[in-house]
């Protein structure tokens, strides 16, 4: 059945993005819209200039921090029903990082629910995933190909350690690059703060005041910068975005060690493409067994697959589930 | 397997020359004679020949995973390795599993791979998956790539000889040396890599390889700037064929390529002249085999001698319609002395004074360009190199040593500039190894009544920066998927170098052209102005 059909579905794509015609309102949407739910505050989620933003209570201020000071977001509790035009509304954790969130629509008796992105694994620096049971699950496909399979994440963190603690034996300084909201948090709150200094780029430090100030377990860090530097020259981690590879800041840190703590890390070949010593497949994005397990759980019998590999999640959704799926 | 698996994992995780160099050293150590010598061979590049098939073992995975096919194939295209991809996939249900197999690389391979060869598949299945079974996940990775060949850990061939001499307290040409020649990985020859005898009573053995670097001339400098004195430089044609290096030592004649294959087979002509020799005759030449026409005395091109190559007999009716001749223009060897360390003046002319001697029709001897006349009559030269079916000039420093691989400043190749052409992309594939999961390789065509044709392919001469943007435009103006293969939009303009063209029925477009790569992106080029089939025929 199409996406679009109206028996199936509360929602329809549109050029602005997720559109919710009964409620009259955008999820995540691209272009300038009136009304904008947000699952969560990453870039390409959150953008600037919509008219007004709903989000969950607790991801309300980074949402904020994404799109202006003087845009008008509000924040709404998980599990809080409000009615919007004819449809009703609640948000529920997606544990993807600090307040993201599934965003759940009800009109006589249907249930959808956008999952936006999302983790299934426990995570400390964020509200746990709760499953939604919904008749339409909208899911993410970032990582849906059975190629991808998380490890523990403390196991992660302990190669982490691990690697950290060898790099300080020999006097090189741990660069380690992460997204600067959620993967960075998460991997603060994750490894061992005893083993050395922790330093992070400004960017992390900005998103770690908001999760400072919900009581998160992050742990004491440094700006790192030319005054700071020789504190953790040789012995340290500094935690920075990807983008400061190969730039007069990182250098200034030498000799060190380079590592990229994400789901694709997973393939050798984009390790290697990206000229990195380590790679540690630490992901806030659900793997191919998580998303088969998540829509067995929620129930639904319609799925529709966003941005990623959905073409082969729709196609063994329903040759093997015999589930109706779709790309969106 | 344990030891390689760990070396294999730790060349991975680092990407550093000198840091790889010390954990080859240490492997070379602690490794049984045995399994080190099959590390070389596969760090040098060689591969278990036809031990089982690959899409079986595509098939094996599926099995062992539970996957259909198309699945297996979407990963592979993702992963773009497939020794990977078959991990990655057979050890879906299970990554982290702590299991170890306690077999040595040598057992593994001569035990329990190379056996399979006369097997059948459903035994060879048995074996493999049991085999899988019992391995963790990097040992089953390392295992696929033994199978399917091609490491990819940024590991030289060089990294791995100047290693082993270092353990040895060798010189690494010297190592280098010992190593030539379908090097057999058997205990006994590894342990006679340490060994610091001379090589030279091993007949069959070629020496390394002397090889230029390309020489680049900006615009504002002068070649008398780059190379002082043309007096100081010996000036030959840059023959378009097959280097080779000739080895007639104590009654056996022996002809390697450079990718140090044995070519008597291939070259039965050169062969039959070199047996036809005295039996006193010992010697060692550095050339090339080229396709020759005897009526008019001169080289063919290297598309001809294509049609030779790659052949595992060569029938009369070939060895009538396309004769080959050997090019000597050096002279490594002769009566049982190495000539290696004498300068190339003096070797030029010993070759000059003896080769005529030997009297046989298919070796020839290279002519040298008159130096003295000056750079300016050189470049001339070199602008001439295709009405004389040669690929530009080759400088080599008349003062120096023959030696081992490429060493800058001592031969350059002065190829003549390459044809190019403006080609609009119209499908992108993503590519292998370090390009996996970029859109990499381009197929490029140019108008021809109106309608963009199909002209090559072109897998290189981006940055890692344009190539990304390439990529993201790529996925934004996808029209439609065959397989892997992704039409695009026709937008975006590229100039495509190559070296040589000729009609062919085999593609759409009716020509070949041989090297293609990209020159440069033409940013500033619309579609429409893409070069046309009658443009790029005239250069024919």
């Amino acid at each position: 059945m199409p996406f679009d059909d109206s028996a199936t579905s509360l929602l329809c794509m549109k050029s602005e993005g997720l559109y919710c015609p009964l409620g009259d309102f955008y999820i995540d949407p691209q272009k300038p819209v009136k009304r904008a739910l947000i699952t969560h505050g990453h870039s390409d989620h959150a953008r600037p200039y919509m008219k007004s933003y709903l989000t969950s209570e607790t991801g309300r201020a980074i949402v904020q921090e994404r799109v202006g000071k003087d845009a008008k977001v509000e924040g709404i509790e998980y599990g809080q029903s409000i009615q919007i035009n004819d449809v009703k509304v609640s948000f529920h954790p997606a544990g993807h990082l600090l307040g993201s969130s599934q965003i759940r629509i009800e009109h006589k008796g249907f249930v959808s629910c956008v999952a936006g992105d999302y983790k299934i694994e426990p995570d400390a620096s964020c509200e746990t995933f709760e499953v939604v049971p919904c008749h339409q699950f909208i899911t993410e496909s970032t990582f849906a190909l059975p190629i991808y399979t998380w490890e523990a994440p403390e196991r992660v963190f302990s190669q982490i350690n691990t690697w950290w603690r060898e790099n300080q034996s020999r006097g090189v300084t741990s660069v380690l690059f992460a997204y600067a909201l959620g993967k960075a948090q998460r991997i603060l709150c994750g490894i061992d703060p005893s083993i050395g200094p922790m330093g992070v780029h400004g960017s992390v430090d900005i998103f770690n005041r908001h999760y400072l100030r919900q009581g998160y377990p992050i742990p004491e860090t440094i700006r790192a910068n030319r005054e700071t530097k020789e504190s953790f020259k040789g012995q340290g981690i500094i935690i920075a975005p990807g983008s400061t590879q190969n730039t007069p800041w990182l250098k200034q840190f030498a000799p060190q060690s380079l590592a990229f703590a994400s789901g694709w890390m997973a393939v050798r070949g984009t390790r290697r493409r990206r000229a990195l010593d380590r790679g540690f497949v630490l992901s806030d994005h659900v793997d191919w067994k998580g998303i088969i397990k998540t829509i067995d759980a929620t129930g639904a019998q319609h799925i529709g697959a966003t941005h990623g590999y959905s073409d082969a999640l729709v196609r063994w959704l329903r040759e093997h589930k015999g589930l109706d799926a779709y790309t969106i | 397997m344990e030891l390689f698996t760990q070396l294999f994992i730790a060349l991975d995780q680092t990407n550093k020359t000198a840091a790889k160099s010390k954990l080859l050293s240490e492997y070379f150590k602690q490794a049984s004679p045995a399994d080190a010598a099959w590390a070389i061979y596969f760090l040098m590049g060689e591969r278990l020949k036809r031990v089982v098939k690959t899409a079986d073992l595509k098939q094996w995975a599926c099995k062992v995973s539970d996957m259909p096919e198309w699945l297996f194939a979407e990963c592979y295209d993702h992963v773009g390795d497939l020794a990977e991809t078959l991990a990655l996939l057979i050890f879906y249900e299970d990554k982290f599993r702590n299991s170890s197999l306690e077999m040595s690389l040598s057992d593994l391979i001569e035990n329990h791979l190379l056996p399979l060869k006369t097997k059948e598949a459903e035994a060879q299945s048995k074996q493999i998956i049991d085999l899988w079974s019992k391995m963790n996940f990097s040992m089953a990775l390392v295992l696929n790539k033994l199978m399917t060949g091609g490491f990819r850990i940024g590991v030289s061939k060089s990294l791995v000889i100047k290693a082993l001499a270092e353990n040895a307290s060798i010189d690494p040409a010297v190592m280098a040396h010992k190593l030539m020649g379908q090097w057999e990985p058997t205990e006994d020859n590894f342990n006679n890599l340490f060994i610091k005898q001379s090589t030279q009573d091993d007949v069959l053995r070629p020496y390394p390889f002397c090889l230029a670097y390309p020489l680049e001339v900006k615009e504002e400098e002068s070649l008398s700037m780059i190379l002082g004195d043309s007096n100081e430089w010996q000036i030959e044609p840059k023959w378009d064929g097959i280097r080779a290096q000739i080895i007639v030592r104590k009654g056996a004649q022996v002809i390697w390529s450079r990718g140090e294959q044995l070519l008597n087979e291939q070259v039965p002509e050169i062969e039959d002249a070199l047996k036809a020799l005295s039996e006193e005759q010992s010697f060692v030449l550095d050339g090339e085999i080229l396709a020759w026409d005897f009526e008019h005395n001169k080289v063919r091109s290297f598309a001809d001698l294509q049609k030779r190559l790659g052949r595992k007999k060569v029938s009369q009716a070939i060895l009538k319609d396309i004769p080959v001749v050997f090019m000597a223009y050096d002279l490594l060897e002769k009566d049982g002395v190495d000539f290696r360390s004498r300068s190339t003046s003096k070797r030029r002319e010993a070759l000059e004074k003896w080769l005529p001697s030997i009297q046989s029709p298919v070796i020839h001897l290279s002519p040298i360009f008159d130096a003295s006349k000056g750079w300016e009559a050189m470049t001339d030269e070199r602008t001439h190199s295709r009405e004389k079916g040669i690929e530009g000039l080759m400088l080599k420093q008349k003062s120096a040593i023959y030696s081992v691989g490429r060493k800058k400043g001592v031969w350059w190749k002065w190829k003549v500039e390459p044809f190019t052409v403006d080609a609009v992309m119209v499908y992108a594939q993503q590519g292998h190894g370090r390009r996996a999961g970029v859109f990499s390789d381009y197929t490029f065509s140019i108008w021809s009544d109106g309608e963009l044709v199909p002209f090559c392919k072109a897998y290189s001469g981006l940055s890692d920066k344009e190539m990304k943007r390439v990529d993201k435009w790529i996925r934004a103006n996808t029209t439609a998927k065959h397989g892997p293969v992704r039409v695009v939009e026709a937008e975006l303009v590229f100039e495509i170098a190559f070296e040589g063209i000729q009609l062919s029925n085999r593609h759409k477009s009716g020509i070949a052209v041989r090297f293609p790569r990209i020159a440069r992106w033409r940013e500033d080029k619309l579609a429409s102005d893409a070069d046309t089939l009658e443009t790029v025929k005239s250069l024919l």
